[in-house]
């Protein structure tokens, strides 16, 4: 069963990290990666730019508006996420944990929908 | 195997006394909680049709769980729901066969961690807290959900609903249906002892209604510790939560007077506090303190009733102790409740005027901005520093936030001059 976890911090606290700490703090992921990998968990992962990159856009009666910034505004962002295979919950929930940011700020962990996909006409 | 008919109630009170326990073996045979309230229902039907005429099983339970689990692999091939799931079912008789492969022996000894496994999923962290409430008195105490409801006074629907999500997020999250790994357990098992203990208060001081009391809810929550600590023996904490239940529900009989008017805790008639379960209440309080050096949140709070219990009368409370039992509390667990609790003891111990700046002290931090019990134990330690204007206004305050007819009658009463001026515990 496959996880997506959302990783939620505030951007102000990892900006103001010394080179030291933000380089330490990057090894845990690195690490974590490396694990998730070798126990065959990992389906993806990766860290965003900042929200201040965002764009958030819709489409209404046809037309593509854009707007600048994320779809919702928070003291604490999504700052990156990883996918992850697990047994269930609990096990979704041990590698959170382990997710650096979880410390300071929030993982939300959300199991995926799997669909089957039809095959497509090509 | 098959004694006399049965009536159809006495089908239905043998359903009471077996139906949650079968739920919880369904559940976990079935990893499905709504496949096995529906395969439990049909069994359930089954029974009433067939009890009456061909006589009780020799063993009710055993038979209400292999018919529901027929009933459930009936299920699973109509609607095909799960193919994998009913492969795993079907694999394990053969088509044909008479007699349900499941034995009374695999049942009943396969049958103390299913409930207890069941505890865990009921009580998951992950499930909002009244829905882990919601989710415990129906599975694991067989609660209808108009019993349900009735305490925290929501309607059916809303409970209903509640039920509906929270099973639908343990199957689409795959909340897990086991005992946690040892390392996990001791904060698994604080929410699960939360949760009991929940139950417990709503049975006992319901937040809302015209009743006072929950019996019903005070005994399903004693029964539920009661399994945890048969089945995870030797863990203090849950030791200590049965033992602080059992010495609280004792007094339950002198709660209320005949007019189901609120009585303090000092103006109880003890000699209506039923002995039996007060003894077993405080052995088990020593055997918690015992166990566990410092003592936890819970032993700390049995500790506290088993002092009150011990007492001969309200003026031979130690209240000393009680202090510091508070005290040693508010450092284990901080709460803006605990502390008003202590303020009430060292009121007894060092006079109105030191609980009242206690109290007073808290009333600055807002934290217990609409907790009706605070003005009211400042209202009684006004009055009894004489200052009876800012009393009354207390009392006034207490009233208008109480949330339960006696509570506000016995404030009503208070402000009106009646009773003796005691400390108003929040027992």
């Amino acid at each position: 069963m496959k996880y997506l976890l959302m990783i939620y911090d505030e951007e102000s606290r990892w900006q103001q990290l010394s080179e030291a700490e933000r380089e330490a703090t990057l090894g845990e992921y690195f690490q974590l990666s490396r694990d998730l990998a070798a126990a065959g968990k990992l389906r993806g992962g990766e860290e965003l730019e900042p929200v201040s990159s965002a764009s958030t856009l819709r489409v209404r009666g046809g037309r593509t508006l854009v707007s600048d910034g994320p779809f919702a505004e928070a003291r604490e962002q999504l700052g990156g996420f990883y996918l992850v295979d697990a047994v269930d919950l609990d096990d979704a929930i041990a590698v959170a944990a382990r997710i650096p940011a979880a410390r300071t700020g929030a993982v939300e962990v959300r199991p995926v929908v799997t669909h089957e996909m039809p095959a497509g006409p090509e | 195997m098959i004694e006399n008919g049965v009536s159809e109630s006495a089908v239905e009170r043998i359903y009471r006394a077996e139906g949650g326990r079968a739920l919880a073996t369904l559940i976990g045979l079935l990893g499905d909680f709504d496949l096995a309230e529906e395969a439990l229902q049909e069994a359930l039907a089954v029974a009433v049709e067939r009890w009456p005429v061909e006589g009780l099983p020799a063993q009710p339970r055993a038979w209400l769980v292999s018919t529901a689990r027929f009933k459930a692999i009936d299920r699973l091939r109509r609607v095909a729901l799960d193919r994998r799931k009913l492969q795993e079912l079907a694999s394990e008789w053969t088509e044909g066969a008479t007699e349900p492969p499941m034995t009374l022996g695999e049942i009943e000894t396969g049958f103390p961690d299913e409930r207890l496994r069941l505890i865990f999923t009921c009580c998951h962290p992950a499930l909002a807290p009244e829905a882990q409430v919601a989710l415990s008195l129906r599975t694991l105490c067989g609660l209808a959900s108009d019993e349900i409801a009735r305490a925290p006074l929501v309607p059916v629907a809303t409970l209903q609903q509640r039920l509906v999500r929270a099973k639908a997020k343990i199957r689409a999250a795959r909340i897990p249906y086991r005992v946690p790994a040892e390392e996990e357990l001791p904060a698994r098992l604080e929410a699960v002892l939360r949760t009991i203990y929940l139950v417990f208060n709503e049975g006992y001081a319901p937040t809302a209604g015209d009743r006072g009391v929950r019996a019903d809810l005070c005994a399903e929550a004693i029964r539920l510790a009661r399994l945890v600590v048969a089945l995870l023996p030797g863990r203090s904490e849950a030791i200590a939560l049965l033992a602080l239940m059992l010495v609280t529900d004792a007094r339950r009989p002198a709660r209320f007077d005949e007019a189901g008017e609120l009585v303090l805790l000092e103006e109880q008639d003890r000699s209506r506090w039923e002995r039996a379960k007060l003894r077993d209440g405080l052995t088990l309080v020593e055997q918690a303190l015992r166990a566990r050096r410092p003592p936890g949140p819970f032993a700390l709070q049995a500790a506290i009733a088993g002092v009150h219990a011990r007492a001969a009368s309200a003026s031979e409370t130690d209240w000393r102790e009680i202090a510091a039992l508070y005290r040693l509390l508010e450092e284990v667990e901080p709460s803006p409740v605990v502390s008003l609790n202590r303020a009430v003891a060292v009121a007894m111990t060092e006079g109105p005027a030191a609980g009242l700046s206690l109290l007073d002290e808290l009333a600055e931090r807002r934290l217990l901005a609409g907790y009706h019990l605070l003005p009211a134990a400042r209202a009684d330690l006004l009055r009894r520093l004489g200052r009876h204007e800012e009393a009354a206004a207390a009392y006034h305050e207490a009233l208008a936030l109480a949330r339960t007819e006696p509570e506000r009658r016995f404030l009503a009463r208070r402000l009106a001059g009646g009773g003796s001026y005691g400390p108003t515990t929040t027992e």
